[in-house]
């Protein structure tokens, strides 16, 4: 009873581990943010073009990428789940969700932000932030079906589904808003280009590397209060010492 | 033919049951007995497949009804607290949808002569809405009449029936066991068949 | 006593749904009429211009009987959950994906045909030129059944639940943009002369695959929502 025993004892020993990463990952993601925007607001030298404007850049990259990452992991924790049963998996998955949510809406927010002094509006309906705009309904949709089912295991099983289903679309949905936004001559965004100062790589990255490390952190952070919620009844769980006091 | 191990369920927290063992075997009768919430419903809907249990296994002809599926569905006949009965059709319609869902094309004679065994005579055309609680109960029961089903599981099929209609369940349980058939079956009302056995099971 | 085939099953399930619905017309009717209302609001909140009007009419259009068919979708499996006959199509000795696939049918017939029927006669209050139309039909017969295949899925999963209407737009509408944006671009790509070989072949080539796919996932999640 291999899997058996995988099943029910993986939250388990999941949680203690968890609890000793979730410091690490916070510490360097906060080191690594403070590099990332010192190097981006100080280091990097003045857009010829863009002016100042740029350096948002350094927040709306990272966070539209991770945003995209984060719904294909989601989804891919999601079919774990469904195809063998496994409880963490859907734990999982249901705590990508807000974080990814955070991610789009962060993404679209600055994308406004810099939208405004480059065009002159807040909102251009090009491809790229349109398709954004999509995701952050498929997230909201995963999470309001989630919240809306009560017994656990149907939100979990009824969730995983729509991620997946979900994630076929994405192509198809990014696809066909590309193609609608070449067919209106609308605006395309275009990023500093070969030509990138070597200051501007490495903020990127910095920043790059310190959102996926949040991420983790508050992901995992999630999932162990997710786990405390699911499991209150078990006796592990009551043995815990911050249960306990 | 049908052999439960080690079967547990729960609902959402609640375990309703767990280590259950049981096997049926051609022409035997099993009642679920139990207090209201102990899991009767959830049992049979597990062996139905409606519910996933935790643990255990449901073996039909030596195969897991899981591989099975639509083998083991076609063999299956079920009748849950709900009739599955359109207020918008006649009992004929209903009857022969119903039949017809689960694989049999029900000639219209074949459908009204069921239903007049039911005691529907002259209610046969009529929409269902019009029919009193007992008489859709019989529309439903009508399909014990018309299908060639193996195991038949009942969850609390006397409701509503008066005393007349028990009886004649009664009858159509006795036949089916007598071709080499399968019962499962709770109720509340006493039910009996003449010269048979009754397996009971016990749900806490 | 004979056995039915796959072929019967899926006869069964669209002529059983049919009559139910012949006999609640006013269900049916109801979609219609939301479907014109929309449509017919446009003009009334951006002005009568007809240029404006004849340049929005495709977009309008697609957008109401998009609304329009999520309208519809809460009932497509809510009846037959509430009075047991979906535990018995799931015992059916066929597969589920099948009397699913029935059931999509007979909801097409019902609720995204007559949008396909009326819309003609919409276009024209909108000044649409005939080639246009023609297009716009032939969009619309295409990407509807796709609205209610995509649409089953969401029932399926919201099925049961407080609020399932609302929710199930939530979920469902996001998957069905891409319909829109090809539906809508073909009309407005005959309208500037430009081929809509491509835009009609890539609306195809999604009803093939709603038509592979959602029935095997809408089985799945009846199955799930049935737990």
């Amino acid at each position: 009873m291999a899997i058996n025993w995988f099943k029910y004892s993986a939250p388990t020993t999941f949680y203690g581990l968890a609890g000793k990463l979730i410091p690490w990952f916070a510490i360097f993601a906060a080191i690594l943010f403070a590099i990332g925007l010192y190097i981006g607001f100080f280091v990097a030298p003045v857009d010829a073009q863009q002016g100042e404007f740029y350096r948002i850049i350094f927040i709306h990259v990272p966070a539209s990428i991770l945003s995209m990452f984060l719904y294909m992991i989601m989804a891919g924790y999601a079919a774990l789940g469904l195809i063998f049963n496994t409880r963490l998996s859907a734990m999982m998955a249901s705590a990508i969700a807000p974080t990814g949510a955070l991610f789009a809406l962060i993404s679209l927010w600055t994308g406004a932000l810099w939208g405004k002094p480059m065009w002159g509006a807040w909102w251009m309906w090009d491809a790229r932030m349109t398709s954004e705009l999509i995701l952050l309904f498929l997230y909201l949709g995963f999470i309001a079906l989630h919240a809306s089912i009560d017994d656990p295991r149907r939100a979990d099983r009824a969730a995983a589904l729509l991620a997946i289903v979900g994630s076929v679309n994405v192509p198809i949905i990014y696809f066909s808003v590309k193609w609608w936004n070449t067919l209106h001559q609308g605006a395309t965004i275009k990023f500093g280009g070969t030509s990138m100062h070597v200051a501007m790589q490495q903020s990127l990255f910095i920043m790059m590397l310190a959102c996926w490390l949040y991420a983790i952190a508050v992901v995992l952070a999630r999932v162990r209060s997710i786990i405390l919620e699911r499991e209150r009844n078990t006796t592990w769980i009551n043995d815990l010492q911050e249960v306990r006091s | 033919m049908l052999e439960v191990s080690n079967l547990a369920c729960s609902r959402g927290d609640h375990q309703l049951f767990c280590g259950l063992n049981f096997s049926l075997n051609p022409g035997q009768i099993m009642q679920v007995q139990g207090a209201n919430g102990s899991g009767k419903t959830s049992l049979l809907r597990t062996l139905c497949g409606f519910l996933m249990p935790d643990e255990g296994d449901i073996i039909w002809r030596g195969e897991s009804t899981r591989e099975l599926d639509e083998d083991y569905y076609a063999e299956l006949l079920y009748l849950g607290h709900l009739n599955a009965i359109k207020d918008e059709l006649s009992a004929l319609e209903n009857l022969r949808i119903s039949a017809g869902l689960s694989g049999i094309e029900l000639e219209e004679k074949e459908a009204i002569a069921a239903l007049r065994r039911m005691g529907l005579r002259g209610r046969e055309q009529l929409p269902t809405k019009v029919l009193s609680q007992g008489q859709r109960r019989r529309v439903a029961l009508a399909r014990l009449l018309v299908t060639d089903a193996k195991l038949w599981i009942l969850d609390e099929p006397l409701t509503a029936l008066d005393v007349g209609a028990v009886e004649l369940i009664q009858d159509l349980i006795a036949e089916h066991l007598a071709r080499q058939g399968m019962v499962i079956f709770t109720t509340h009302q006493p039910l009996s068949v003449a010269g048979i056995e009754m397996r009971t099971l016990s749900l806490s | 006593m004979k056995k039915s085939t796959m072929l019967g099953l899926l006869v069964l399930v669209i002529r059983r749904d049919l009559i139910l619905a012949m006999r609640r017309r006013a269900d049916v009717l109801t979609t219609l009429v939301f479907f014109v209302m929309v449509v017919s609001l446009f003009p009334l909140g951006v002005g009568p211009e007809l240029s404006m009007l004849r340049k929005m009419a495709p977009g309008v259009l697609w957008v109401a009987a998009l609304l329009a068919s999520m309208l519809s979708l809460g009932r497509l499996f809510l009846a037959d959950y509430l009075d047991g006959t979906l535990e018995q199509m799931m015992l059916a000795p066929q597969s589920l994906s099948m009397l699913v696939l029935g059931k999509m049918t007979a909801h097409w017939m019902v609720s995204g045909l007559p949008l396909v029927l009326m819309a003609p006669v919409l276009g024209l209050q909108f000044d649409m030129a005939g080639q246009a139309l023609g297009v716009l039909i032939i969009g619309l017969l295409l990407g509807t059944p796709i609205l209610s295949m995509i649409g089953a899925i969401g029932a399926a999963l919201t099925l049961g639940l407080r609020g399932g209407g609302v929710l199930l737009s939530l979920l469902v509408l996001p998957l069905c943009i891409p319909v829109l944006i090809f539906g809508a671009g073909a009309v407005e790509a005959i309208s500037s002369g430009l081929s809509i070989v491509s835009h009609l072949s890539l609306l195809g080539a999604m009803l093939v695959l709603a038509l592979v796919f959602t029935p095997w996932v809408t089985a799945h999640a009846l199955r799930i929502s049935m737990e």
